[in-house]
């Protein structure tokens, strides 16, 4: 699978790669790049360490004065306690991890499935008011989720989507399908229309020509897109405390936080939630990672 | 059976008008060119004919039927693309098989078709390789390979032999007449070189700004252009044109030469013409009656032969001559016109009045 899409779309002859030209030299780096660059990676690794660290600290050292950097006992009580709960069976939080896969899932697959015809369609079709339309499609997404939520609440009590998985996969899908759009339009775009011209002549339906020929050179465009979308369902917050209440409809996001507050908070478990939660779209933007360059870099790619 | 016929196609790009009331008609069987400069409208007249574009007005009747709505796989054409539109995850093989996967081929028929193909076109050894690991004039072969093979009503090629080289181009040239001859089949076939136009064409159209300026033979668009734009476009080195006016039994130049008036013109006196002269009808070797005088300007030896500029006032006027011909620039020379071969054109709509009395 490892096609960037500088190779899929190119007609021309094979072009030689030239390397980058503006990669250092590692003997070229001086002492302050260095520093700086330590100092850099301190400040963003530093949360995610700590957060790491505090996940497998007793909760003794959790709360210790002075803080223990290493000296402390490795436990995995705390990612036990994450998937089961202490009474037995299966705990709120791994429901929780649940429901957000199945909600982030299918969110995602259906605004791909929605959004990439709908690019191709207005890459390829003489549309009326296509400009309109799609600053239309973008617009939608001018809006902070905050400033809808109340009336979305609102619509969603009257049909009942209120505490319901299927209303935040719909309201997920509703906010991917604009950024879908507009990405695969970009994508759609740069793949010349003549490969379904030729299809067509060869006696294919304009169907099957983008199906056979196109689709196959946006895969590295809809694995981006949907890395993003996928992002963005996993870790939206507003929409999920607001249309959700109870334990088995609500996604990761709200119940982490709700770890936090009471009488006291179980920082190791928050911790340990963090990681778990985070570790998902880690795993996959890294599978993807050929194709969310090849995808993100597009831009550059000449004809 | 094969014919293709366009009646008054129309089709803007924006602001641009692509076509402008082109009508073609194909006969079945025969090798059609459609000739013009870049951007004459050529590629959008394929185009409409494939069914790829959406038209402002006119018909497309395939085989004498109104073919103006259908898809292009209906229309059951093949097409060789300008830029050759080649599938960039598929084998050159799995190029050339898709017309006859679309249509639903047995393996067995689809490996005898690409393997004879790939024979004809001397392509054998790039079957496995991709389209981005082969040169320009390997991609454009390969275009023509999934083109012919299949046997569709008619065979549009957009400049299928603009990228080879000079050598190739000649063989291909042969190649595809020969190709045209033995299948028997229509071909419109675009182009913007003359010399392909006029040695493989059975007709020619000749199109302007999305409007047809001639339809003919080689040879009528060659000897009798209907206009001083097509006189200009069709030839190398260029026709030379001179303004000038009929008075009597003499042609008189802007610049103040004169010439016996050839028989054959009806134009009145007075009237302001262009004198079309080409090259090989000009001779600065031979003695005659008919001549202009002029100087030397610049010679382009090409090899088997040389061409003279002289200048005759402020127009320069291109003369064929032997590749020995020799002179120095400013020097005084007479140039011998062949007026029974001379064309002449009204300067203001520049039309022909050649027609009449040949
Ligand atoms: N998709 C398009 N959008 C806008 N303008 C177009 C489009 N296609 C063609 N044109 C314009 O229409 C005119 C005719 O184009 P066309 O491609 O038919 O020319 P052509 O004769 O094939 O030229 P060439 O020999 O350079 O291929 C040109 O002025 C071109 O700029
Ligand atoms: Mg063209």
């Amino acid at each position: 699978m490892a096609v960037s899409v500088d190779e899929a779309v190119s007609t021309g002859p094979a072009r030689d790669h030239t390397p980058p030209a503006r990669r250092l030299g590692s003997r070229g780096r001086s002492v302050l790049e260095v520093a700086l660059l330590t100092v850099l990676a301190v400040v963003m690794l530093f949360p995610v360490l700590w957060m790491i660290e505090t996940s497998i600290k007793e909760n003794r050292d959790v709360y210790a004065i002075p803080a223990k950097f290493f000296d402390f006992k490795v436990t995995l009580d705390h990612y036990k306690d994450v998937f089961v709960d202490p009474g037995g069976g299966r705990s709120a939080l791994s429901v929780s991890f649940l429901n957000s896969v199945v909600v982030a899932g299918v969110s995602t697959v259906l605004a791909t499935v929605l959004g990439v015809p709908a690019a191709w369609a207005y890459s390829r079709f003489a549309v009326k008011a296509k400009k309109d339309q799609l600053f239309f499609i973008l617009s939608t997404r001018f809006m902070p989720p905050v400033v809808v939520v109340i009336p979305i609440f609102l619509m969603y009590r009257q049909v009942g989507l209120i505490d319901n998985k299927l209303g935040l996969i719909l309201i997920y899908a509703a906010f991917n399908v604009p950024f879908t759009i507009w990405m695969m339009k970009g994508f759609v775009d740069e793949v010349p229309a003549e490969y379904e011209d030729a299809a067509m002549l060869d006696g294919y339906t304009r169907l099957q020509a983008f199906r056979r020929f196109t689709l196959p050179l946006l895969v590295p465009g809809i694995a981006a897109t949907a890395v993003f979308a996928l992002i963005f369902s996993w870790n939206e917050f507003v929409f999920a405390t607001f249309l959700t209440s109870s334990d088995d409809v609500r996604t990761a996001p709200p119940a982490i936080a709700g770890l936090i507050g009471g009488t006291t908070t179980d920082w190791g478990l928050v911790a340990a939630a963090s990681v778990v939660f985070a570790l998902p779209v880690l795993v996959f933007a890294y599978l993807v990672r050929k194709h969310l360059i090849a995808g993100v870099t597009l831009g550059a790619v000449r004809r | 059976m094969g014919t293709v016929a366009v009646q008054g196609l129309c089709k803007s790009f924006g602001k641009v008008q692509a076509l402008d009331g082109v009508t073609l008609d194909v006969p079945d069987g025969s090798f059609f060119v459609v000739l013009g400069p870049s951007g004459a409208g050529k590629t959008t007249t394929l185009r409409a004919i494939a069914g790829l574009e959406k038209l402002d007005a006119g018909s497309v009747h395939l085989d004498g039927r109104d073919a103006t709505g259908d898809t292009p796989a209906a229309r059951d054409l093949a097409m060789v693309f300008q830029n050759y539109a080649l599938y960039p995850r598929h084998t050159v093989y799995e190029n050339i098989a898709s017309p006859l996967r679309a249509r639903r081929c047995s393996s067995s028929e689809i490996a005898a078709a690409v393997e004879q193909m790939s024979n004809l076109l001397h392509i054998e050894r790039l079957l496995q390789r991709r389209p981005a690991q082969l040169s320009g004039g390997e991609m454009q072969r390969v275009a023509l390979a999934r083109a012919l093979v299949r046997r569709p009503r008619a065979f549009l090629m957009d400049e299928p032999l603009t990228n080879l080289d000079l050598k190739l181009r000649v063989e291909m040239r042969t190649e595809l007449t020969r190709i045209h001859r033995s299948l028997g089949a229509t071909f419109v076939y675009v182009t913007n070189d003359q010399i392909e136009a006029l040695s493989m064409a059975d007709q020619v159209a000749v199109l302007k700004e999305g409007t047809v300026q001639q339809v003919g033979t080689p040879t009528e668009v060659y000897e009798r252009p209907a206009n001083k734009w097509v006189a200009g476009f069709v030839g190398s080195p260029p026709i030379s044109l001179l303004a000038c006016r009929a008075e009597g039994d003499r042609l008189v130049g802007a610049e103040g030469w004169t010439l016996p008036r050839p028989r054959w013109t009806t134009a009145e006196d007075g009237r302001a013409l262009l004198l079309g002269l080409r090259a090989e009808d000009l001779s600065v070797e031979q003695r005659g009656d008919a001549s202009l005088s002029g100087e030397l300007y610049g010679l382009e030896p090409l090899g088997d032969r040389t061409v003279v500029d002289v200048r005759v006032g402020t127009e320069i006027l291109k003369v064929k001559a032997r590749p020995t011909v020799t002179g120095t620039p400013g020097e005084r020379l007479r140039v011998t016109v062949d007026l029974d071969r001379a064309h002449l054109f009204d300067a203001g709509t520049g039309l022909s009045l050649s027609e009449a009395g040949r």
